[in-house]
């Protein structure tokens, strides 16, 4: 920078000569962009450092065996299968229920609701769902799913909390694909006599189908991560069941999960060797990357794809 | 044919409200575990007024939550500290200083950022920050205020970045236009033109990032240590609202006061990040009008 200033105040023959002010000005924008380039890459550098110091301390333990033995000794040994795959029972069974009412929520925003007060005031209110903290959700959750609707705490309980917090994602989400399918398309088609649902079934849905299941996908990581509201409604700290079985828990019985597991051996359990919380942590992180990563390419694929 | 559109657009409209619904029955259901409490027994002047929190005490019960607020307060106030500078300055590097590809990479990093679960958030406070500020700063114990406050400014961050950007995108192009063409570097272009214009979008961003703070459960919970008292310093260890619903919930019998008074805590909690949220979106809105 500095060099080129000078040769720029040498050469006579520039029509554009810098006076003090023009590299004063320079200087500052030179600062300026240093200034935010090093606050964008302070954001990079812990998320590495995070990953590599977890994948670094899981190591000894990582293995296939990891993933399907169960935990044993009181949790101080073996793997994580118990609650693996009640993390994957929560997950499926709340997006069962979140995806098919956040899709259709959002056909009405979309497709059927007029700009009057009703439509703003249900737009307000998936914001507002969005913010509430995980822990409200959880009050929630005993309070109506546990208590008022008598289901205990279960599987369903924990699922039914877990998915009314991933709706209003799953609302936006879906709500956006809606709008980035041209108007001159359901034009078209009410125009050969379709009615409005005929339209969205035949033509909306199809052309959005790709964005609406990229936001469906990105809940899984959200679900699987979230501990506080599951803490209370459905989650224990042990439950033990066949190693390698399938369907160990029916709707109404509790259920390990990953993140409550890895709350449970970082904080309640004594003299638990130091790779296996490390373990869980890595894989609920990878877990959660990598459903991130396969949306974020599909996404971008979506998008390259895209006829109009 | 006919009956079943009908019954398919009497689906769809159902579902439509089911947000309000949802945000209703939440404060209903929170609020009806608590009520009982609140108009029966609860000291409103004390609950606000008093740190003595001393739910499960034999013979004299408190419930003051002035010590839990201040956990709260002191942990969301440093994470903001170094959330907003950072994430401002992220937000206007990758708007307006980076090119498409960098943007591009940036934008995937602040999206893994914001999806790492709370608890290994937690964790990660628990340990390896836990163990940095014991080297660093010599301290007895690292899960303190400066913990939690550095792990809810990593977990606040993105959120103020993707909305700031968005707020710096939503300015006009042609604004960028017609400072460039009087000769303004891309610097001053942001500092007198786009940072005045975006104003709004920024401080909306900054208020969800102070929601999403105040909000956060886990990270907490593992991050500060547990220890009910207002902090003096940021090493010292502090407990906040949220952490002590997740903490003693488990242990309070159902339908008791300390049961009621959790639950009276998650009404102050939905109050606070809904008012904080309402206050955001209506911003947002503001600018959408100009």
């Amino acid at each position: 920078m500095e060099a080129t200033n000078q040769e720029a105040l040498h050469d006579s023959e520039k029509l554009f000569v810098e006076t003090p002010f023009v590299r004063r000005k320079m200087r500052t924008e030179w600062v300026a962009r240093s200034v935010f380039l090093l606050m964008a890459l302070l954001m990079i550098c812990p998320l590495i450092f995070i990953v590599c110091y977890l994948f670094y301390k899981a190591l000894p333990v990582l293995s296939l065996d990891f993933l399907l033995a169960n935990p044993a000794r009181g949790m101080r040994e073996g793997g994580i299968w118990a609650p693996l795959i009640g993390t994957i029972y929560l997950v499926i069974i709340s997006l069962l229920v979140s995806a098919p009412i956040g899709v259709f929520a959002a056909v009405y925003l979309n497709e059927y609701a007029r700009d009057n007060w009703l439509t703003r005031f249900i737009n307000l209110a998936v914001v507002n769902l969005a913010g509430i903290p995980s822990i409200v959700h959880a009050l929630f959750g005993l309070g109506a799913f546990v208590l008022f609707a008598k289901m205990g705490r279960s599987v369903i309980a924990a699922s039914l909390t877990l998915a009314v917090m991933t709706l209003p994602v799953i609302i936006a989400a879906t709500k956006e694909s809606l709008s980035a399918v041209p108007m001159a398309f359901r034009e078209a088609c009410w125009n050969v006599g379709a009615t409005r649902w005929q339209t969205i079934r035949h033509i909306v849905l199809p052309n959005s189908v790709g964005g609406i299941l990229t936001g469906i996908i990105l809940q899984v990581s959200r679900a699987a991560g979230e501990t506080a509201p599951i803490m209370f409604t459905g989650a224990v700290f042990y439950k033990a069941i066949a190693a390698g079985d399938i369907l160990p828990y029916g709707l109404f019985d509790q259920c390990m999960a990953l993140s409550m597991h890895l709350f449970t051996i970082s904080t309640q359990v004594p003299d638990v060797p130091e790779a296996l919380p490390y373990g869980i942590a890595v894989v609920l992180l990878g877990t959660v990357l990598v459903v991130n990563a396969v949306s974020i390419v599909l996404r971008t694929a979506l998008r390259s794809r895209k006829k109009w | 044919m006919f009956i079943s559109e009908h019954l398919i657009e009497l689906l769809i409209r159902l579902c439509g409200i089911s947000a309000i619904v949802f945000v209703f029955g939440i404060f209903f259901f929170v609020f009806r575990e608590g009520s009982d409490f609140l108009f029966h027994k609860l000291n409103i002047v004390e609950f606000f007024t008093s740190p003595e929190w001393y739910p499960t005490s034999v013979s004299h019960k408190r419930y003051g939550a002035l010590a839990l607020i201040a956990g709260t307060f002191s942990v969301t106030a440093l994470a903001m500290l170094i959330a907003v500078p950072f994430g401002l300055g992220a937000a206007i590097f990758i708007s307006e200083f980076c090119g498409p590809k960098l943007k591009e990479t940036l934008k995937i990093v602040i999206e893994l950022l914001a999806a790492i679960p709370s608890v290994v958030w937690g964790f990660i406070g628990l340990t390896l920050m836990n163990e940095l500020i014991i080297e660093l700063f010599d301290a007895p114990i690292g899960l303190t205020v400066l913990n939690g406050g550095a792990i809810l400014a990593l977990m606040s961050v993105p959120v103020i970045v993707s909305i700031g950007e968005d707020a710096l995108k939503a300015v006009p192009d042609s604004y960028r236009e017609a400072a460039e063409a009087l000769g303004a570097t891309r610097w001053q272009m942001t500092y007198k033109v786009l940072l005045p214009a975006a104003k709004n979008g920024l401080l909306a961003a900054v208020l969800l990032g102070v929601a999403r703070s105040i909000g956060e459960t886990m990270a907490v919970l593992m991050a500060t240590g547990h220890s009910v008292r207002i902090p003096h310093s940021l090493l010292e260890p502090v407990r906040t609202l949220t952490a002590t619903i997740a903490a003693e919930l488990g242990e309070a019998p159902v339908h008791s006061d300390h049961y009621q008074v959790l639950f009276l805590i998650g009404v102050l909690l939905f109050t606070i990040t809904f008012v904080v949220n309402l206050t955001a979106d209506l911003i947002v809105k503001g600018v959408g009008r100009q």
